[in-house]
């Protein structure tokens, strides 16, 4: 198979290879859950409560008895849906402020103002007030999750439409009558799709760590979905008996959060090398 | 007004707080007024009349239009009234003040953890551009991004308080204990948070110092024949602790707000375990009040730093 050029260029980090793979595995495994592992995910077993890791159970067993590994490919479903559905809300919704924002200067003020304001709350804090009002649901952490995020998007695309409006070929297609909506879509948010995807990785990331912080806290989804952050909650006061059911739960967030944000590193490198050298 | 650039840029930095602070007021009030359910419904439990609601409602104002909502909550707000917690049967704003002190302290306790480790690790990274080292901490630095904080934190509960006994498992000690007695409470978790944060500290100062490490003052610094160490801590650092100096101070900020996950996995008594416990029982004051109160502090602070940078930076412009 041949890849891309730029792919190939971005791969030859290896970390930022190794990362994709990781990646890869996660989500390969969350996917083929039932061909991965033959335990359901919900079957208890009193009998083998809490046992150890072993060849019949490869990451051991929870407090019911159920099979960890089952548990953690088929919770990565609801866990990745959750953060791909909220980074990909946010980047829309986001994207479309930041380019109004950041393009038409009349709504510059008032739109990043709202921003401002948004954004003096702490992630987690205005996540669980969100959840809180809304009713705890799978939908409603989503929805909550985009509009923490949102405003993140938005300021990083105000501030490259900023830059990119200045350019010369912008100048130009205004001069030859091209349409305000044309040049945002076809000459502005090329140019800035590289922000635009480095963020998408970065907030696919937070996404991961803030469900399982909700969850963790009781005010995400309902306990009985098994998300990566249910789990961990369900099973922490049975972690000084055997604390790989906190471990590895917390090991498969690390992992892909991990890897999602060398990705967008690598992305960052190949779109945009300037930046290579400060961050 | 030219004449005083200083003053210029004082008023429109408060102005410009002023209207996010107003912003944050509307988003607050919109957001607990969008709730699902009803919080009287809530306060007065299953077994109250339609008669029962309506009267209630009366004596909250509820039953006025928003704008008259808004216009008597802003009132009270600006007279420092937060209004009453339903379930706690208090005023939010004494709630919020009796859980202030664990979370500042234990904000206060890990910014001073996340920049002893922030710090000096990035300026190492910066020093060695590339090489491993700097590979090694910009590495560490992205893994502690990705960890989860209540999964950190219960890792080293689980190794520092229950199985080696060193530190107490969880709580903030008896009420008559001194200051010394309850940092002792605070090392785990403020451990965690700032370990954590650290990462950002870390990405930060690499960046600053990389920055300044390129001016020309410190290339005629090294012409002069100064030791590499004078150079790098003496004109570079003190140079590029500027804009670090205002990264710490939101980071505190955020870390009011944010400790709400560590302050649960350790069961201290802050605003974090509060805001936890107001959501559950869907106390909506108290949920309203910590969410003012703590953007309120945010914006301030960024204001704070803003000031402080262009106090130590002679050349930011006013």
């Amino acid at each position: 198979m041949k890849l891309p050029l730029s792919l190939k260029k971005m791969f030859r980090r290896r970390i930022v290879l190794v990362a994709a793979v990781c990646l890869l595995v996660v989500v390969l495994v969350s996917l083929f859950a039932h061909v991965v592992t033959a335990y359901d995910p919900n079957d208890t077993a009193v009998s083998e409560r809490l046992s150890r890791p072993s060849a019949a159970h490869i990451l051991g067993t929870d407090e019911l008895g159920r099979d960890l590994l089952a548990r953690i490919a088929f919770g990565g479903r609801y866990s990745l849906t959750i953060a791909a559905l909220a980074a990909t809300g946010s980047i829309v919704i986001g994207t479309l402020f930041g380019l109004v924002a950041g393009f038409f200067r009349r709504l510059d003020a008032p739109i990043s103002r709202v921003v401002d304001a948004m954004m003096s709350f702490p992630d987690i804090l205005l996540a669980i007030a969100l959840v809180a009002i809304l009713g705890p649901s799978m939908l409603n952490v989503v929805f909550a999750l985009v509009l923490v995020y949102t405003p993140r998007v938005a300021r990083v695309v105000r501030a490259s439409t900023l830059v990119v409006r200045e350019l010369l070929f912008v100048e130009a297609a205004r001069a030859v009558g091209v349409s305000t909506f044309r040049i945002l879509w076809r000459h502005i948010l090329p140019n800035l799709m590289s922000p635009i995807l480095v963020q998408a990785s970065f907030i696919f990331a937070y996404a991961i760590l803030a469900e399982a912080a909700l969850s963790f806290l009781g005010v995400g989804v309902p306990p009985d979905i098994p998300t990566w952050g249910t789990m961990v909650a369900g099973s922490q006061q049975y972690a000084h008996q055997a604390l790989w059911i906190v471990l590895f739960p917390g090991v498969a967030i690390i992992i892909t959060a991990l890897s999602l944000q060398l990705l967008g590193d690598g992305i960052r490198d190949l779109l945009d090398p300037r930046l290579k050298k400060s961050m | 007004m030219t004449r005083y650039p200083m003053t210029r840029y004082l008023l429109s930095r408060l102005m410009g707080m002023l209207v996010v602070m107003s912003l944050v007021a509307v988003l607050v009030f919109i957001l607990t007024r969008a709730a699902s359910g009803d919080p009287i419904a809530v306060l007065l439990g299953d077994q109250a009349t339609a008669e029962d609601i309506s009267r209630v409602q009366k004596l909250y104002g509820l039953d006025k239009p928003l704008p008259v909502q808004f216009g008597i909550w802003v009132n009270q707000l600006l007279h420092g009234n937060l209004g009453d917690s339903i379930f706690l049967q208090r005023p939010v704003t004494q709630a919020l003040w009796e859980r202030a002190e664990p979370t500042t302290l234990l904000a206060l306790m890990a910014v001073a953890i996340a920049a002893g480790i922030g710090v000096p690790c990035g300026v190492v990274s910066a020093v060695f551009r590339g090489r491993m080292l700097d590979q090694l901490f910009t590495g560490l630095a992205m893994l502690g991004a990705s960890v989860p904080s209540f999964w950190f934190g219960l890792v080293l509960m689980q190794l520092f308080a229950v199985g080696l006994a060193w530190f107490p498992v969880s709580g903030y000690g008896d009420p008559g204990a001194t200051l010394l007695e309850r940092m002792y409470f605070l090392v785990l978790p403020a451990t965690v948070l700032g370990v954590l944060n650290s990462a950002l500290i870390i990405r930060f100062t690499r960046a600053s110092m990389l920055d300044v490490l390129g001016e020309d003052y410190v290339r005629t610094a090294r012409a002069k024949g100064l030791s590499e160490s004078v150079v790098v801590l003496k004109h570079a650092l003190r140079n590029a602790l500027v804009p670090i100096v205002t990264v710490l101070g939101l980071t505190v900020a955020l870390m009011i707000g944010g400790a709400v996950v560590t302050e649960t996995v350790f069961g201290l008594p802050g605003v974090g375990n509060l805001v936890v416990s107001a959501v559950l029982r869907r106390d909506y004051p108290v949920i309203q009040g910590a969410l003012l109160v703590v953007a309120a502090i945010y914006v301030v602070i960024n204001f704070l730093t803003d000031l402080l940078y262009t106090v130590v930076d002679p050349r930011v412009k006013y």
